[in-house]
């Protein structure tokens, strides 16, 4: 099933969008995507995923100097009908007046590819995403779910050179939206096409990027793998942004970095560091004389197989950190702190 | 999406340049023309300071005045009534009362004449009755009443609508408030309605004051301004004093449908 | 069923009477040109004589106003359908203004408009006796309607986003407009449609003024009939404008309650 699909590398040099209300949605660009590979933009609302997607997509030209190029080619001046993309919008965009077979064989349609083989590639495709029994169905008649599907056969259908997808999963509830995650993820590494993929849901870009793009007002903050991401963060905004991250004041001294609710071991302190980060599972409860940090528990949220914590040190925040301990906490206790110096990091 | 400003200004042209023949130049020609009759652009200022122009003037807006009241008070009542209630041949009601919808102006001075003509119903009835024929179709009286049976069914259609999108829940506020039903009338129904009374209202006005069918069937003798504009570029073959005039009574009713959509922020359209 | 107070029974009433005042003249009418006499009823009996000499002298008013309606509607289509989409495209304060403009033969009244065409255009002696003069301000009458129409409709759908998909799986802008903009305002046309129509066929203020001997539409044969003919005759002509517009009326009625 996966013949047909020819994934291209794509760069992105340069490409900067200014809109005509003079918004700086992007600030210039540069960005390599293997083939096979797939991509995702993360980021708060409004920081520019989507004119990125609508760029690469060929929706919108970047600023006089960027470039986008598919293998090599200059596509820039190519507008969309033309670059041979497959495109799945946040609201599918499916056409109401077609019903679901002839939403998923309209690129077939306007590509004239001859009716028998249309049809072969249309139930081809309906197999694939399982909505076989749907094809004579109008639109209005289909679940938000069975929407999506539709929408991914049909940028499918066309097999695209890459699949951009702008917040697939946004308008579906939760239970669903992890079902049809681990689905496409699938879908995407057997059909090993391109794919760039838009997304504010952190969990969702960690499933499902090879590399992530953090993007932050319009300015790419990080480029790299899940893993490196989550565990070193480049900027603030990014340590922030993903996951929960702790941060205390202190200053190195003698290899430790010491603050005012005690002192944590940390033989590779970059010199002159003022914060140290550390991220909610390197942090252990200790109530021994050897604990790194002492604080007061603020608050306790019991979440069944774990509790969460939160702790009081004299910071702007408090610290937090879960435990599986099978106790009860209450408010005001003092809590001991061992944090593992593999989890430190300054910025 | 990219570069579409030319192919939109295409798509735009073909009515546009259809607009500006035909529309645009020839109403720069009627205003030329109606400041080239004897007293120049005074010609504009005769319709106030001609005692006859004026007078019909005034007769027209309190014509129109008076169908646009009469009308909202009927649809009003009967659009709002036919929403709330249901019951058995309520759509039939609805169908009849919205089937004139689209009659034009003549037909409608006909049907005037035949309740108030001089063969119509109302005379006939009033015969049997007090033994003395009523005719007003020939009138100011039988005009109103031609506007108000063109107005009607538009109307209804309009506070149908409305009503239909009033939330039944203010009204069961306020009566859980103790508001009698006066005033849940005024303080809750009429409020809500008020964009579509304006609107439709001032489609109401608009209309009645340029509409120029129903009174040419009625007669040439009313005093009402189309009438007037109508009498003076045929029988006078007074073509400037005709342009100023009907260009004034473009601007007027213009003026009112504009006004009017600023005040109900809607849509609105008169209809011939 | 729930009881009904007093002031239901006086709705009911008024409306009762309001449905009365609308319908009863449209049946009197009816009746008056199937009757031999109006003056003695009914008893003097029914007759086809007064339809069969509108019909022989007033055929050709039917089938110019039929072929104007016609024209009209291709011409309202062929101008009006690309403006709204246009208009529908950008809504900007130009846009806005583009729009309001194109209203604006609806709102100043027919008379006016008539007038200054003759003013402009009567002089162009091929075109003053024409049926296309009729057709011109007829197109300039409706065009607002079919606009405003597929606008609404246009407005309501996610137009952007239906054309991008569109543009995704390779649709030109010709393939686009044809494929997915069209049949997703087929409402908004058809309404449009029978409006155009509906109006066309019974527009009489500007055509008054813009026909000549030669080319009368319906309206204008039916004034002529009222003012000179006897009333039979004038019910009777009336009757087959009811027969020619009905079924647009409860097309276009149909349509009302259905966007609703
Ligand atoms: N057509 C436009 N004209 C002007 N500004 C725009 C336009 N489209 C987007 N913007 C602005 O550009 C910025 C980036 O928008 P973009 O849609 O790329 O954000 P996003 O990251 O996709 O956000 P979200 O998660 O909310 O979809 C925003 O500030 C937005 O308001
Ligand atoms: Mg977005």
């Amino acid at each position: 099933m996966t013949e047909g699909f020819k994934p291209i590398a794509i760069t992105l040099e340069n490409c900067g969008k200014t809109f005509a209300d003079g918004t700086r949605a992007l600030h210039p660009l540069t960005l390599e995507i293997a083939a096979s590979e797939t991509i995702v933009f993360l980021g708060p609302s409004g920081c520019g995923k989507t004119t990125t997607l609508r760029i690469i997509a060929g929706l919108e030209t970047p600023d006089p100097g960027g470039r986008v190029l598919f293998d090599g080619e200059d596509v820039t001046a190519l507008p969309i009908e033309r670059r041979r993309v497959g495109m799945v919008f946040q609201s599918y965009a499916l056409f109401p007046n077609m019903s679901v077979a002839e939403n998923v064989g309209y690129g077939l349609r306007v590509r004239r590819v001859a009716g028998a083989e249309a049809a072969g590639r249309v139930a081809e495709m309906l197999a694939m995403m399982r909505i076989e029994a749907l094809a004579d169905r109008r639109i209005d008649q289909l679940s938000g779910g069975q929407r999506q599907r539709v929408a991914l056969a049909r940028a499918l259908a066309v097999r695209p050179r890459v699949l951009l997808m702008d917040e697939p999963l946004t308008a579906l509830d939760a239970k669903l939206r992890d079902a049809l995650r681990l689905e496409i993820d699938e879908l995407l590494r057997r059909l090993g096409i391109t794919a760039i993929y838009v997304t504010h849901d952190q969990a969702e870009a960690m499933a499902l990027g090879d590399r992530i793009v953090v993007m932050d007002h319009g300015r790419v903050a990080q480029v790299g793998k899940p893993r490196d991401i989550y565990q070193r963060p480049s900027t603030r905004f990014v340590a922030d942004f993903i996951g929960t991250m702790n941060r205390i004041n202190g200053t190195v001294r003698d290899g430790a970095f010491v603050t005012a609710a005690g002192a944590i071991p940390w033989r590779e302190a970059p010199p002159g560091a003022s914060e140290a980060l550390f991220r909610p599972e390197d942090v252990t409860l200790d109530d021994t004389a050897e604990a790194h940090l002492r604080g007061r528990l603020t608050a306790a949220f019991f979440l069944g197989d774990r509790t969460r914590l939160f702790i009081d040190v004299g910071m702007e925040k408090p610290l937090v950190t879960e435990t599986g301990a099978r106790r009860d906490f209450t408010h005001d206790e003092p809590i001991g702190l061992r944090i593992d110096p593999r989890g430190l990091m300054a910025l | 999406m990219r570069h579409e400003t030319p192919r939109l200004i295409l798509l735009l042209l073909p009515a546009g340049i259809f607009f500006t023949a035909f529309f645009l130049l020839p109403l720069s020609r009627l205003f030329a023309i109606g400041g080239s009759g004897a007293d120049g652009f005074a010609a504009y200022a005769a319709i106030v300071t001609d005692r006859n122009y004026f007078a019909s003037l005034l007769s027209t807006l309190a014509l129109a005045a008076a169908t646009t009241a009469a009308t909202l008070v009927i649809s009003g009542i009967s659009g709002v009534f036919l929403q709330r209630s249901r019951f058995p041949g309520n759509a039939i009601l609805v169908a009849m009362l919205t089937f004139p919808l689209a009659f034009p102006g003549v037909v409608i001075g006909f049907m005037v004449i035949m309740l108030a003509g001089r063969q119509g119903l109302i005379g006939e009835i009033a015969l049997r009755l007090t033994g003395e024929k009523i005719v007003f179709a020939y009138s100011m009286a039988g005009l109103f009443m031609g506007y108000v049976y063109f107005s009607v069914p538009r109307t209804i259609l309009t506070v149908m609508a409305a009503a239909e999108k009033l939330d039944p829940k203010l009204e069961e506020a306020a009566r859980s408030l103790g508001a009698s039903t006066w005033q849940v009338v005024r303080d809750v129904i009429i409020p809500g309605l008020k964009p579509a009374f304006i609107s439709a209202g001032a489609i109401c006005f608009a209309t009645a004051v340029g509409a120029f069918g129903t009174a040419f069937t009625l007669a040439t003798r009313i005093n009402v301004l189309p009438m007037v504009i109508y009498t003076e570029f045929t029988l006078q073959a007074n073509i400037a004093t005709a342009a100023a005039l009907s260009f004034v009574l473009g601007a007027v009713t213009w003026v009112v449908l504009a006004a009017a959509r600023t005040a109900a922020g809607s849509s609105v359209a008169a209809a011939g | 069923m729930k009881r009904r107070g007093a002031l239901f029974w006086l709705q009911l009433g008024f409306t009762l009477f309001v449905c009365a005042f609308l319908i009863v003249p449209v049946f009197l009418s009816m009746m008056a040109g199937l009757t031999v006499n109006y003056l003695t009823g009914i008893e003097s009996g029914l007759t086809l004589r007064w339809v069969g000499e509108v019909w022989s002298g007033y055929r050709d008013t039917i089938f110019l106003s039929m072929g104007i309606a016609l024209a009209c509607l291709a011409g309202t289509l062929v101008l009006g359908i690309p403006a709204a989409y246009a208009l529908a495209k950008r809504p900007t304060a130009m846009t806005r203004a583009i729009e309001e403009l194109l209203v604006m033969p609806v709102a100043v009244p027919g008379l006016a408009t008539a007038l200054a065409l003759i003013v402009t255009y009567g002089a162009a002696g091929g075109f003053r006796t024409s049926w296309t003069f009729i057709l011109t301000g007829h197109i300039l009458f409706t065009l607002p309607f079919m606009v405003r129409s597929v606008l609404a409709v246009l407005n309501a759908i996610d137009l952007n986003t239906l054309e991008e998909g569109a543009a995704s799986l390779g649709a030109g802008f010709t393939q686009r407009f044809f494929h997915v903009v069209l049949p997703n305002c087929r409402t908004g046309i058809l309404a449009g449609s029978l409006m155009v129509v509906t109006l066309s066929m019974g527009e009489f203020n500007m055509t008054w003024l813009l026909h000549t001997p030669l080319t009368k539409t319906l309206p204008v044969g039916l004034a002529d009939a009222y003012a000179s003919l006897r009333l039979e005759v004038g019910s009777a002509y009336t009757l087959i404008f009811f027969l020619m517009i009905m079924p647009l009326l409860l097309a276009l009625q149909a349509m009302t309650r259905h966007v609703r």
